[in-house]
């Protein structure tokens, strides 16, 4: 079989031409479909930056939420109440608000403030620079070392500026896993020195942050959380939270898949149609090798392997295509958000599976319909 | 009595239906024996080819059987059939159909490839054929590369690769000047030919006919005449033992 291969392989590869459309058509698809998802992908993971970055178990927070960002401020004794739930072991506030940096131009610049617990600081980032225990200085505030980080104008530590109007002190740098979505630098502090800083409502916490005695704990916590008029989440679940809001939502969603459905359908007009052009012009080489005596499983062996040869290189060049445009991109746009992910990387795979069985399908078809006696009467 | 190589009983194959059915091959029945060129003749539209193709094994006749040393080609099933060609058939088409991408040593090595033989081994015994067919030099050239009286050689190193024992040509001498034609025809009387291979030809090209041994003339699906040809061949004592109208 493997030199019925061979031969299948050399009739595709040595038509130049033909081979060539047919990559272009399928990397053309790959590519624009990996680009599509792995816009995505990054985005939702931007937008979930914070949750991963905290590290925290379990989220509590009011049931509107839909996305880290946007966080609508719980009673301080919700966090009393939530400490006092059987399989807490214990649970932390988290404050996340934004507040405006003056920089030296007199031009302010918007930063994300996340405030930790004071006692335990639970969420900290690690620190490039300074000490974890000079986030209690005076005025002191870790700031994140990301794409974002210029628009600060890349402070070090010790530097003083003014945030909310008041005096605020650089104390140590921050690198965090995943920068944020929406552009804007970010800096760690105290919870109380954020509710100071940052103006606020009636109520201050964000979220409260909660580690259970164990994971068997996690479904009661969630159930007893509910029942107290909250909303309590792990980490996937609140990510995937996010994601849903983006995905239906907003128009972010709906936009990316008719883009991905879009390059799918233009992938598989252009491979099917020159697939098809290269059996039907092919066809009576395929007639004369059943009259000489191939088999009709052979032949579709061969028309198979062309197909999926094809439309594996096609991958191949696809994904490296969008792998090289992400990779320009971020030389330029440091904080551009794209990201190949194992799931992007088997829906692009799946969906050229489908461009390569659909012109597969139609080559057998015309292929087994063939008779060798046509090629006779020729 | 020499070998029978193939036997055909009352072959019909009509095409259409109803009213526009067509009668294409009428209770043809013949026999072709084993060390014999049997020459077809006969206007267009006569049903040569199609008989041909029925004897061949790739035109299901509507009836009738066809014999190849015994076996009932069409009783057997697709897959055997097709093993069947592979392995006793060899095929010339009017075309020559040969790969253009492949080189010439590949096409050659086409049926040896699809009998499952070792790629190298394949090529290896293709180069061979080619020196047999004096295109030993050209073994590395894709086919548009060469003369139509070069293609047809190379469509009868193809045809004779496997060593089968049953060789069809259609109308191999039809894309041919009338000196490469002969030389063709004459190449397969003597080099191809031997005393367990069979050859059928169809043909129109009246200057090829002293290559035959027998002539068979089909007129309107039907067959006219079988008669000897060739006198004083070496081939003449089965020309003389079998030319009787079937």
């Amino acid at each position: 079989m493997l030199g019925i291969l061979k031969i299948a392989y050399k009739l595709l590869v040595n038509d130049r031409a033909k081979f060539a459309a047919l990559l272009i058509g399928i990397t053309f698809a790959v590519s624009l479909m990996m680009q599509m998802t792995s816009l995505f992908a990054g985005v939702l993971s931007r937008a979930s930056a914070t949750v991963y970055n905290t590290g925290a178990s379990i989220w509590v927070m009011d049931p509107a939420v839909q996305t880290v960002a946007n966080a609508i401020p719980m009673p301080d004794y919700v966090l009393d109440q939530v400490r006092s739930l059987p399989g807490v072991k214990y649970a932390v506030p988290l404050y996340s608000g934004i507040g405006l940096v003056k920089l030296k131009d007199g031009a302010y610049q918007a930063a994300n403030v996340i405030g930790l617990d004071d006692s335990t600081l639970f969420g900290r980032p690690s620190l490039l620079q300074g000490n974890i225990q000079d986030i209690f200085a005076e005025n002191g505030f870790f700031v994140v070392r990301d794409a974002e980080y210029s628009k600060l104008e890349s402070p070090g530590v010790g530097m003083e500026f003014e945030l909310n109007d008041h005096h605020a002190r650089i104390v140590g740098i921050a690198h965090v896993a995943s920068a944020g979505l929406f552009g804007i630098p970010t800096l760690y502090t105290t919870y109380n020195r954020a509710r100071q800083y940052l103006p606020s409502t009636r109520f201050t916490t964000a979220y409260i942050l909660v580690e259970p005695k164990g994971a068997g704990d996690i479904d009661a916590i969630e159930a007893r959380v509910h029942e107290m008029g909250y909303l309590a989440l792990t980490k996937d679940q609140f990510t995937a939270k996010i994601s849903d809001f983006y995905m239906y939502q907003t128009g972010l969603g709906i936009n990316l898949l008719l883009m991905t459905v879009i390059s799918f359908i233009v992938g598989l007009s252009i491979s099917g149609q020159t697939f098809y052009t290269f059996i039907i012009e092919n066809i009576d080489k395929f007639g004369a090798l059943k009259a000489i005596g191939a088999k009709g499983g052979e032949l579709i062996a061969m028309i198979l392997f062309q197909a999926t040869f094809t439309a594996l290189t096609g991958f191949g060049l696809g994904l490296g295509i969008c792998a090289l445009i992400i990779w320009l991109a971020h030389l330029r746009l440091p904080d551009y958000a794209a990201i190949i992910t194992f799931g992007n990387i088997g829906l692009a795979l799946g969906m050229v599976v489908i461009i390569a069985a659909v012109s597969s399908y139609v080559g057998v078809r015309k292929v087994l319909h063939i008779e060798p006696f046509d090629i006779f009467r020729s | 009595m020499p070998k029978v190589a193939i036997r055909a009983v009352d072959l019909t194959k009509k095409f259409g239906e109803g009213e526009a059915i067509a009668l294409a091959v009428r209770g043809v029945s013949f026999e072709a024996y084993f060390g014999e060129i049997l020459l077809v003749v006969g206007p267009s539209g006569s049903g040569k080819t199609t008989m041909l193709s029925m004897i061949s094994g790739i035109l299901r006749p509507n009836a009738g059987k066809v014999e190849i040393e015994g076996t009932d080609i069409w009783t057997l099933s697709a897959d055997r059939l097709a093993e069947f060609r592979l392995k006793r058939l060899g095929f010339v088409f009017q075309d020559y159909h040969l790969f253009p991408r492949l080189t010439t040593a590949e096409n050659v090595a086409v049926p040896l490839i699809l009998q499952r033989r070792d790629w190298q081994d394949a090529l290896a015994e293709a180069r061979r054929d080619l020196e047999i067919v004096g295109l030993g030099s050209r073994s590395e050239l894709p086919p548009v590369k060469l003369s139509g009286g070069e293609q047809q050689r190379v469509a009868i190193a193809r045809a004779i690769v496997g060593r089968p024992d049953i060789l069809v040509l259609d109308e191999p001498t039809a894309s041919l000047d009338g000196d490469t034609g002969r030389s063709i025809v004459k190449f397969i009387r003597d080099e191809i030919l031997n005393q367990s291979r069979c050859i059928i030809i169809i043909t129109h090209d009246a200057r090829i006919l002293e290559f035959g041994d027998r002539l068979m003339e089909m007129a309107d699906g039907r067959l006219t005449e079988i008669k000897a040809i060739g006198a004083g061949r070496a081939h003449e004592r089965i020309a003389n033992a079998v030319a009787t109208p079937a």
